[in-house]
């Protein structure tokens, strides 16, 4: 398994060379989302009305962090479960989104989509979110503010620590485990 | 006969829920220390020396442990010689909440559940309140995350199936469940009363110390097995591989009707929180 230290926006040959199972440290713009905002993002692409944010070469985390305490720059910021967001990803892809961050397994459908769309689903440590929020560097809201601990949020972040999950060649780091780990 | 003021109980909850959500009790550590030394995975062992890490920064900073601050569940068992006074006791504790969310910057997650639109300050708690003998008030606050709230399940067993069918149930839900509760966890397992019993019981039985036997042989010995069989899934922390899927398994159980076999798998992610205070 190799390590990797990788800039955002990610390039499509960023994305070839990452195995399920690659350590990462990310480093640049990533945006925040989850549960109502990926259905609000949805909506507009159904409408076919522009984006609060241009997805191309993005990564998405899925976090709803805790407020920051005062002379912080964010509160705890882990993981949320991606499976929530499996039936609101294509469109995303679609959009030209590179990169996802949270926890758990991901469909059938969006390991497919990551090889077709050539993208890439990491891992993050779910229940590490003080620690997490140490990559944290800057925080801005820039859409759907009141949806409070969901709104969208352009978070820079520094060497932020994940996994390969899902690769674009079809692995899967969870089905990995299991074949490596499982005792009859 | 003693009496307890609205505002002791409000200031006692917000305490609490502060408390539980940044400060992981020793028991909870102890276990992450333990499935460190016995995890032959790398990444495993990666996983749990980051949550250790992240736990004691969550308590050196005062801030949440995890982002997920929870429901907040409150356990209340209150004397029936005692008089709370100068108010309600569901009010002082949804007050509590309310306070303890918003100075402790925890999150708040409650909803309704069609538009969505956030209650601002985490209420309503779930309050399980059982009055018994004496006059104190215990209050426990165990703040419940959402990632694994929801690969919980509960099943009506049919009698016929007995101790070999819970097992396999409860084995069947962390198997499915795989890293979406945040492994390694806590599992809680409610046998027996009704449908809504088995639900209460299980959850009630994750507030035992991790470090604490069950009372009950043969349940713990039950508690052993299915333990044995779920660290040998291999899902390991976080799903990413590895001995330690779990860290404890949790039963409580009641008699039930002679129709019924009833069992609640309650999932806990790494992160047991929880905090009590006796008034």
């Amino acid at each position: 398994m190799a390590e990797y230290h990788l800039t955002t926006p990610l390039t499509d040959d960023d994305v070839l060379k990452l195995q399920a199972g690659d350590r990462v440290y990310l480093t640049g713009v990533i945006y925040t989302a989850r549960d109502a905002a990926h259905k609000r993002l949805l909506n507009l692409i159904e409408k076919g009305e522009p984006l609060p944010v241009d997805l191309a070469g993005q990564i998405i985390y899925y976090v709803g962090p805790t407020p920051a305490k005062p002379g912080k720059v964010i509160g705890s910021a882990g993981p949320t479960t991606s499976y929530r967001m499996d039936s609101l990803t294509v469109p995303l892809l679609e959009k030209g989104l590179k990169g996802m961050i949270g926890k758990g397994k991901r469909s059938a459908e969006i390991r497919e989509a990551l090889q077709k769309y050539n993208s890439v689903y990491f891992g993050a440590i779910g229940g590490a979110a003080a620690l997490i929020s140490k990559c944290v560097k800057k925080v801005e809201i820039i859409a759907y503010e009141d949806l409070g601990p969901e709104a969208i949020r352009r978070l820079e972040v520094e060497n932020l620590p994940v996994v390969v999950a899902n690769d674009c060649h079809g692995n899967d780091v969870y089905q990995e485990a299991i074949k490596k780990y499982k005792k009859q | 006969m003693k009496t307890i003021e609205y505002q002791r109980i409000v200031d006692t909850v917000a305490k609490l829920c502060m408390k539980a959500n940044m400060h992981l009790n020793n028991d909870v550590l102890t276990a992450f220390q333990a499935s460190y030394d016995n995890e032959e995975s790398e990444v495993g062992k990666e996983v749990l020396e980051k949550l250790i890490e992240n736990a004691k920064i969550a308590s050196q900073e005062e801030v949440a442990m995890c982002q997920d601050t929870g429901v907040a569940v409150c356990f209340v068992e209150v004397g029936q010689d005692l008089v709370i006074a100068d108010g309600e006791l569901e009010k002082a504790i949804a007050e509590g909440v309310r306070k303890g969310y918003q100075e402790g910057y925890l999150r708040k997650s409650m909803c309704h559940p069609f538009t969505r639109k956030n209650t601002g300050d985490n209420t309503p708690p779930v309050i399980h309140t059982r009055v018994v003998p004496g006059d104190n008030l215990k209050i426990t606050v165990a703040p419940k995350g959402g990632g694994s709230e929801n690969m919980s399940a509960l099943k009506m067993l049919t009698p016929a199936q007995g101790k070999k069918g819970i097992i396999d149930f409860v084995v069947k839900t962390v198997e499915e469940a795989g890293p979406n509760p945040c492994p390694p966890i806590v599992v809680g397992v409610g046998i027996g009363g009704n449908f809504e019993r088995c639900a209460f019981l299980a959850k009630k039985s994750l507030l035992r110390p991790l470090d604490e036997e069950n009372s009950d042989p043969e349940l713990r010995e039950m508690e052993k097995e299915i333990l044995e069989r779920i660290n040998n899934l291999g899902i390991g922390p976080q799903g990413f591989g590895g001995r330690t899927t779990a860290l404890a398994v949790h039963i409580e159980m009641e008699p039930c009707h002679i129709a019924s076999l009833p069992v609640a798998v309650n999932i806990n992610c790494h992160a047991a929180r929880h905090a009590e205070a006796v008034l």
